[in-house]
């Protein structure tokens, strides 16, 4: 037998030993085991800004941590920085490359991070008297589909080359590169204790990684197309993830398994976006099909609605103090609902 | 840690490298979902009477509310 198919025969032998272990532990499903919970109560949300500047769609967002300012990202080629109280805007950031499809706020408010098709993480200084480009991250082989500061000194992307790297915003340089996916990396989140993240593709599969130590240490399974969007719950012990499969999914880290897939026989679009409310309770999924469905993330239901994008809405977020959720859509709007 | 040039891997390398990956995997130790399940739906129906967009959030401590006079959205 040639060495590739020792190695597939090897393969496939530890998948079965995993499933089998997984199966032994699958005693219940979260909605079984949230059965006596009363149900969410029904959401109706209404837009309480429309925030208008962008010329083109509107491919990301992400909010600051002091819950009020927004940075958007659009193929108009800028990034714009949004007071959401107000609705106005406070900075706009011209972009070298048009072609953008992730921006990230630093916790810290000083800094942004945009980049997309050009392979690039650029970050810029908003503090400075002119917004500066302080370092323009470039070693990726792919587009750069996601980012997320740690700090000013540290920032996680995600890119079209299957990797994801961490990388030390003195030097500019990558410090670890995370490989293990065989498709494209679309999505990443920080864990809320800043020690691990995960990562979904295009291979289907969302996988937790060590930030310290670079390995990859679990693997989920269960989508059946590319990962768009993906989210830790607060408490550090589950994810939520969203795919081109139309259904979004629960998985618990412990249990290194699904525990519930928020689906509906009436959705066939893709999810392209998905933010939790403060407590987990609720999942914001944004889809292809123009809106954004409110799921009872322990019941799998559907609650709500957010209809009045007229086009996919590309991007969501929920701020830290989960006072409003926000939409971004191809429309070139951003929306404020609560 | 030295930069891998995820271009220059073959397809051996890659069989490889997953191989190493599930033997991680295949040690990890796995907690009942049914305990899992409870102690998720425990953290979030603790957070859930605070979380404004379940409950709601009064129109006078809305930050977002609509602002008075005429609103052209």
């Amino acid at each position: 037998m040639g060495e590739m198919e020792q190695m597939k025969k090897e393969a496939e032998g530890l998948k079965t030993q995993i499933e089998a272990a997984r199966k032994a532990v699958n005693d219940t499903d979260m909605a079984s085991a949230a059965a006596g919970v009363a149900p969410a109560p029904r959401v109706q949300l209404k837009t309480r800004r429309t925030l208008k500047g962008h010329l083109a769609k509107i491919y990301a967002m992400h909010w600051c941590t002091d819950n009020r300012l927004m940075v958007s990202a659009s193929q108009d080629g800028k990034l714009l920085i949004w007071d959401s109280h107000s609705g106005n805007k406070v900075n706009a950031v011209p972009l070298k490359s048009s072609w953008v499809m992730t921006c990230a706020y630093a916790p810290s408010g000083n800094l942004v991070a945009s980049g997309g098709l050009d392979n690039m993480c650029t970050v810029y200084n908003l503090k400075t008297p002119v917004i500066k480009t302080v370092k323009e991250l470039d070693a990726h082989a792919g587009y750069l589909s996601c980012c997320r500061f740690l700090s000013d000194n540290e920032i996680l992307t995600a890119s079209g080359d299957t990797t994801c790297a961490l990388w030390d915003l003195e030097t500019g340089k990558q410090t670890t590169v995370f490989l293990s996916h065989v498709g494209d990396c679309m999505c990443l989140a920080l864990s809320p204790d800043n020690n691990s993240f995960i990562s979904g593709a295009c291979d289907s599969l969302a996988k937790l990684w060590d930030i310290r130590d670079g390995q990859c240490k679990q693997t989920f399974l269960g989508h059946t197309s590319d990962i768009n969007a993906i989210s830790f719950l607060p408490s550090g012990n589950a994810v939520v993830t969203g795919s081109d499969d139309c259904t979004c999914k629960m998985y618990d880290l412990r249990a290194d398994q699904e525990v519930i897939c928020y689906q509906d026989a009436a959705l066939n679009s893709g999810v392209t976006s998905l933010a939790l409310s403060m407590s987990g309770r609720l999942v914001f999924a944004g889809y292809d099909d123009f809106n954004c469905n409110i799921w009872d993330s322990l019941k799998g239901e559907k609650v709500g609605v957010l209809s009045g994008h007229d086009n996919r809405v590309s991007c969501t977020g929920v701020p830290a103090d989960g006072m409003c959720v926000c939409t971004g859509s191809w429309d070139s709007f951003l929306k404020i609902w609560n | 840690m030295p930069v891998i040039n995820v271009e220059e891997l073959t397809d051996l390398d890659k069989a490889k490298m997953e191989v190493t990956q599930l033997k991680t995997e295949v040690k990890l130790e796995r907690a009942k979902t049914s305990k899992c399940c409870e102690e998720i739906t425990e953290y979030i129906q603790s957070g859930a009477e605070e979380d404004p967009l379940v409950k709601g959030i009064p129109e006078e401590k809305n930050p977002f509310k609509e602002k008075g006079g005429c609103v052209i959205c």
